[in-house]
């Protein structure tokens, strides 16, 4: 296997990995909230249509993925009113939320079916990503990079700042925070709507990147893998990272498998290897409630509704 | 104006009921209803959309003869049985199933309702009513065209092919891709990928990434969405696109693509229910009779072109056949001896890998 392979099985790896990663951050930070919200797979496909469509329209990607993260945002407020402000069953809304999204999705691209437009390009000059090092760090679409910064802002913000420690306080213990004066509903919804933005542009990836056309059920599901993803990381958003990047190369590694033929399939056949992503889903969810924390990193009022008092 | 009492309102509820048959009575000069059940959207750009297409022809050329309904985005499964009844009861008396996943479900209906026609498309079941005929195209035919002009734009003599499931008609496809390939270069080799899935664009293309990645430097594809083309387009890969013309994806390395044309046989089957003349027998069509054409062949050296429409008409004339003998299975066994064809039985179920491929089917 020469390097050049590696290289090219290593920006596949990145192409797959960046929507669920998307994705999975944006759940990461509305379930910090203490909200399940079910409805990512949803959400996603609004954003995939919403920037497939401005792309059509406009030709430019750049507004493309404003306007995915803000039809993302959107519709997760039919979410967010039903759950927060009529506390309904977080799990149940979530759900009907993906059906929802992918039937709107469905039907606001029924026009554009059938229609190419152009993905984004790398935003840096060709002559940087002339040599395999340049190849490797400058080859990709900006959603790539972004993704990196988002990761480093959604830890900065939870971790570092007044911010996200009140994000996280209402996640505990809702009832505690709104005692001592924080708006746990207002958070909640801010929450929901940066997990709906980001779904969006998880889902805007798709057309924008991997593959420039729109389809009925675009992201296959990607979804519900980072809602797992979510679960997996330990709601931590390094190891988040980690597996987004992790499921990519499961999922990658498969299809390389196949292609290469015999070799990797007398390993272990080539069902083995499409149960790989899972398998390992199992390992790690093992290790984790193994360990000491106890897999409890989960945030104590996760899919609880929050009645007030008073 | 009628008063209405009890013997009024009992002997308008006797006119009333007898209605239904006295207006089925008439039915010989109505038209015939028929209807259709996809298994998505009629705007797919491919397998559906084909399907629909043809049927407009089908209406087309029948005019007042015949009216007709479809129901789009059927799950194979349970669900098609309800959708199937449902239309039965609307009074279609004519079903085209155009998708495998109906075939349980549609021998149920055909089993039900003695007075309904049902065609299954890709089916092989049969029904003890005498009601229900399983018609298919021979997809592999174009496979031919494709696998010839593969091996001559090759340099490496390696080829992909993208397949979905490891079912007999996406075998037989790559089966007689590659017997074509290797016609013109014996060593060629046919890298395949299962996705297991008929549509999931991202997966699609990252297979098709995956092939070229490794070596193939030209490919065709047996999935639904065109993503792999466009794959093939940004590295400058040549690919044939299946379905439909899918050159839109591909405006320079999309070389041709396989067009499924169903509109003569929904026309012929349906015109022998509407005479009368209706009778089940399986129906297996290619190029001779107009069911199977190819996208015009664009962007490629005259040779290439004139190699690939050599054997389109020697298809249409029967002097062509990919699975003429002797034929080979990866083992290196003879599967089609010498001076053999292989049969249409042979073909619907071909469950082995032709000499070349390299990959295996999952067991």
């Amino acid at each position: 296997m020469s390097v050049d392979f590696l290289i090219a099985v290593l920006i596949t790896v990145v192409g797959a990995s960046t929507p669920i990663l998307f994705a999975g951050l944006g759940e990461l930070v509305t379930e910090k909230s203490g909200v399940l919200n079910l409805g990512v797979e949803g959400m996603m496909l609004v954003g995939a249509v919403a920037g497939f469509a401005t792309v059509d329209l406009t030709g430019n990607p750049w507004l493309a993925v404003v306007v995915a993260a803000a039809a993302g945002a959107l519709v997760s407020m039919v979410f967010a009113v039903l759950t927060l402000s009529l506390s309904a069953n977080q799990v149940a809304t979530g759900l009907a939320l993906t059906i929802f999204g992918t039937g709107l999705s469905t039907l606001m691209g029924k026009s554009f079916t059938g229609h190419g437009i152009k993905a984004f390009t790398t935003i840096f000059p060709d002559w940087l990503a002339n040599d395999r090092i340049g190849k490797v760090l400058f080859s990709y679409s900006p959603l790539v990079y972004f993704s990196f910064i988002m990761v480093g802002l959604v830890w900065w913000f939870l971790n570092r700042t007044r911010a996200g420690l009140i994000l996280r306080a209402v996640g505990e213990n809702d009832l505690s925070a709104h005692s001592i004066g924080y708006s746990v509903t207002g958070v909640r919804y801010a929450a929901v709507a940066f997990g709906g933005a980001m779904a969006g542009i998880g889902g805007a990836a798709f057309p924008l990147v991997l593959t420039p056309l729109w389809a009925e059920g675009l992201t296959g599901g990607r979804g519900w893998i980072a809602i797992a993803l979510v679960v997996f990381a330990g709601w931590k958003p390094g190891r988040l990272l980690a597996g987004a990047y992790f499921f990519g190369l499961l999922g990658t590694l498969e299809l390389y498998a196949k292609a290469s033929g015999t070799v990797f399939t007398a390993l272990l056949p080539s069902e083995g290897w499409a149960a790989l992503p899972y398998l390992a889903t199992i390992v790690a969810l093992a290790i984790i409630s193994a360990s000491k924390a106890g897999g409890g990193n989960a945030p104590a009022c996760l899919g609880k509704p929050f009645i007030p008092s008073t | 104006m009628i008063k209405l009492n009890r013997r009024n309102f009992i002997g308008g509820a006797a006119a009333a009921a007898s209605l239904p048959m006295m207006a089925s009575k008439a039915t010989a000069a109505d038209p015939l209803k028929v209807g259709y059940i996809y298994v998505g959207p009629i705007n797919d750009g491919g397998w559906n959309t084909a399907h629909e297409a043809g049927r407009q022809q089908m209406l087309k050329a029948l005019g007042d003869k015949v009216q007709s309904q479809y129901v789009e985005n059927v799950p194979e499964g349970p669900d098609a049985e309800r959708v199937l009844r449902d239309l039965y009861n609307q009074g279609n008396r004519l079903l085209y199933a155009t998708s495998f996943g109906f075939m349980d479900s549609a021998v149920k209906v055909a089993q039900a309702y003695p007075d309904v026609t049902v065609e299954m498309c890709t089916g092989f079941k049969p029904s003890s009513n005498n009601n229900l005929s399983n018609y298919n195209i021979r997809f592999h035919q174009a496979r031919s065209i494709f696998g010839t002009m593969a091996a001559m734009l090759s340099k490496t003599g390696v080829g992909a092919y993208l397949g979905t499931y490891p079912v007999p008609e996406v075998i037989s496809g790559i089966n007689s891709f590659t017997i074509a390939a290797r016609k013109v270069n014996p060593n060629w080799k046919t890298k395949i990928i299962w996705i297991n899935t008929w549509f999931d664009p991202a997966k699609e293309a990252d297979a098709a990434r995956a092939l070229i990645d490794q070596g193939a430097d030209v490919m065709t594809q047996h999935t639904d969405s065109p993503a792999a083309v466009q794959v093939c387009e940004s590295k400058g890969v040549p690919t044939f696109g299946q379905g439909s013309d899918q050159s839109q994806f591909g405006p320079t390395m999309c070389k041709s693509s396989s067009l499924d044309l169903w509109g003569a046989f929904y026309t012929q089957r349906t015109k022998a229910k509407v005479d009368g003349t209706w009778k089940p027998e399986d129906t297996y069509w290619g190029f001779k009779e107009g069911a199977i054409d190819i996208a015009p062949i664009v962007h490629v050296p005259d040779d290439v072109k004139a190699a690939g429409e050599k054997i389109k008409q020697g298809w249409i004339d029967g002097t062509y056949d990919c699975y003429a003998g002797p034929i080979k299975d990866q083992a290196g066994n003879i599967k089609i001896a010498d001076g053999a064809h292989a049969t249409d039985g042979d073909i619907l179920g071909m469950n082995w890998l032709v000499e070349g491929v390299d990959g295996s089917l999952p067991s």
